[in-house]
């Protein structure tokens, strides 16, 4: 009868020592009550934070040029949503993992066209304003083509935008209903109601904030926020929250990559951050199947630490 | 009724194979071997107590919905309890992880509670980060928009939409949790059937 090789960093040798008395429901109890006191004793040290959500309605109220220049961005395709790919729009094809296009494959799952959805949409949404009804008329009713050259001149002036007495002011010709567009959104968004209009499109009842989520983040007043806040991503961002918090620490190893080349420098980082923490976690998964990986342990010799009363005995 | 027909049933049969493979002085014994005795082993044990904490404090949270925290003192300090006992379970987890590295502990047939525990983490991760993505708050609002890139490129954001707020608390509240109590579950059911990995034979040659 022949017997297996004892592999040592697969099998275990048996255990015929002795055993010690062990209440492992009093352990239990123990550990809930001492992790709840700690618990108990950091919320009422340290609390959490909860800095308020911005609306447009703030960010159109602290920096109006700021929301108008994002909207006019939005209608001339320049903003990162109107550029983005899948799963919003077609407008660029996506990172690839080398010729791996996943993000193209996958499709437009969540269509945002940005000036349908961000902009003509909710306008004519509001009741009352023969001005308005007269610019959306034109605007849909001008041709492709129109309505390109009058976002393209009005865009043209748009580095000279000022704000005074509540309008956008831009010094350009032949823009069409654009001036008009763009001062009714703003005071759309100023009054509140282009809130409610990116959410509320689509029914009564949503949970779904996409749209107003990525109408601002296109925008510079979040990022601004943000990066006094140390939340960028190069300051470590993903894993961080607002305040002295430890946020995400077990995310470190995820945001690292983002802080060093070639992925601090690659158009494609965010799916090859991704393909190499999922490598990464598929060999941790895998780790008692992969010789040499799992021989660290017996060659390092940690254990002799933790087992220390055992092996002095 | 035949004794064999009864033990033919797939309940006889299948509380026959679970008494023999989890007999109760294995499920809740009263002994363990001397080995057992470093502080590493702390942490298995804070790690469960830590998660019972984030269940009962988010099912505290849940009762009066995602924004109540906002507004009451209460609320906030419930949730500044879900949020430490987080932190404390993340920090007791990884502690263990390395801990049952070190020791090898997948040897001796442990290689599924090892790997319960690896999935187990990831499912955690994801758990907390649509946790954060779900606070509709400030946090939420950068966390989402800065992390729906990193989703969106690997194709995944067709369907995992980080932007949407209900889709993110479903996953948070009810996908994941069940996800990682159940892993957990069977981790600590496997830990309870194969015992603690023993140390390292030096005697016999098994390291140099």
């Amino acid at each position: 009868m022949s017997t297996k090789p004892f592999r040592p960093d697969v099998d275990a040798p048996e255990y015929k020592g002795k055993y010690a008395p062990y209440d492992i429901i009093r352990e239990g109890t123990i550990a809930v009550i001492v992790v709840g006191l700690l618990v108990v004793l950091l919320a009422t040290l340290f609390g959490s934070p909860d800095e308020r959500a911005i609306t447009i309605k703030t960010w159109s109220n602290a920096n109006p040029i700021d929301f108008a220049t994002t909207a006019l961005g939005e209608m001339n395709g320049s903003t990162i949503t109107a550029q983005y790919g899948g799963p919003y729009n077609t407008a660029a094809p996506g990172q690839n993992l080398g010729p791996l296009k996943l993000a193209q494959w996958a499709g437009v799952t969540i269509p945002v066209n940005t000036v349908r959805d961000f902009v003509i949409n909710p306008l004519s949404s509001v009741p009352n304003d023969p001005d308005l009804k007269l610019a959306l008329a034109q605007w849909k009713g001008a041709n492709s083509a129109q309505q390109t050259s009058w976002v393209s001149n009005y865009s043209k002036g748009a580095a000279k935008m000022t704000w005074s007495h509540g309008l956008i002011n831009v010094p350009a010709t032949n823009v069409g209903p654009v001036p008009t567009i763009i001062n009714k959104l703003t005071q759309m968004a100023r009054s509140g109601a282009l809130d409610q209009a990116l959410v509320t499109g689509s029914g009564f009842y949503t949970t779904n904030y996409t749209k107003p989520l990525l109408f601002v983040a296109d925008g510079t007043y979040l990022a601004n926020l943000a990066q006094k806040q140390h939340l960028l991503g190069s300051q470590w961002g993903m894993m961080n929250e607002t305040g002295s918090y430890p946020g995400q620490a077990w995310l470190w190893l995820y945001t690292f990559w983002y802080q060093v080349t070639p992925f601090s420098t690659s158009s494609n980082a965010d799916v090859q951050v991704s393909a190499l923490m999922g490598l990464l976690s598929l060999l941790l998964l895998l780790l008692p199947l992969i010789p040499g990986l799992r021989s660290i342990p017996r060659k390092v010799k940690v254990y002799r630490l933790i087992w220390r009363e055992h092996y002095s005995a | 009724m035949s004794t064999t027909e009864i033990e033919r049933q797939w309940t006889t049969r299948l509380r026959k194979r679970a008494a023999g493979k989890l007999p109760p002085e294995k499920l809740l014994p009263d002994t363990q071997p001397a080995y057992v005795s470093s502080w590493i082993y702390v942490f298995g044990v804070t790690t469960l107590a830590a998660l019972s904490l984030v269940i009962l404090t988010g099912f505290i949270l849940s009762i009066r919905g995602p924004q109540w925290w906002h507004s009451s003192s209460i609320g906030h300090f419930v949730n500044s309890m879900h949020l430490w006992s987080v932190e404390i379970f993340f920090f007791a987890m990884i502690v263990h992880l390395w801990g049952k590295f070190f020791m090898a502990a997948w040897r001796g047939g442990r290689t599924a509670t090892w790997m319960t525990g690896v999935v187990t983490f990831l499912a955690s991760v994801g758990a907390a980060f649509t946790g954060y993505v779900s606070q509709t708050n400030f946090d939420s609002q950068w966390i989402s928009t800065q992390a729906k890139d990193g989703i969106n490129a690997t194709g995944a954001g067709s369907i995992f939409n980080v932007l949407n707020l209900g889709q993110m608390l479903m996953w948070h509240i009810v996908l994941l949790p069940l996800a990682a109590v159940l892993l957990t579950a069977v981790h600590v059911l496997l830990v309870r059937i194969k015992g603690v990995v023993p140390p390292f034979e030096e005697k016999t040659g098994a390291t140099k």
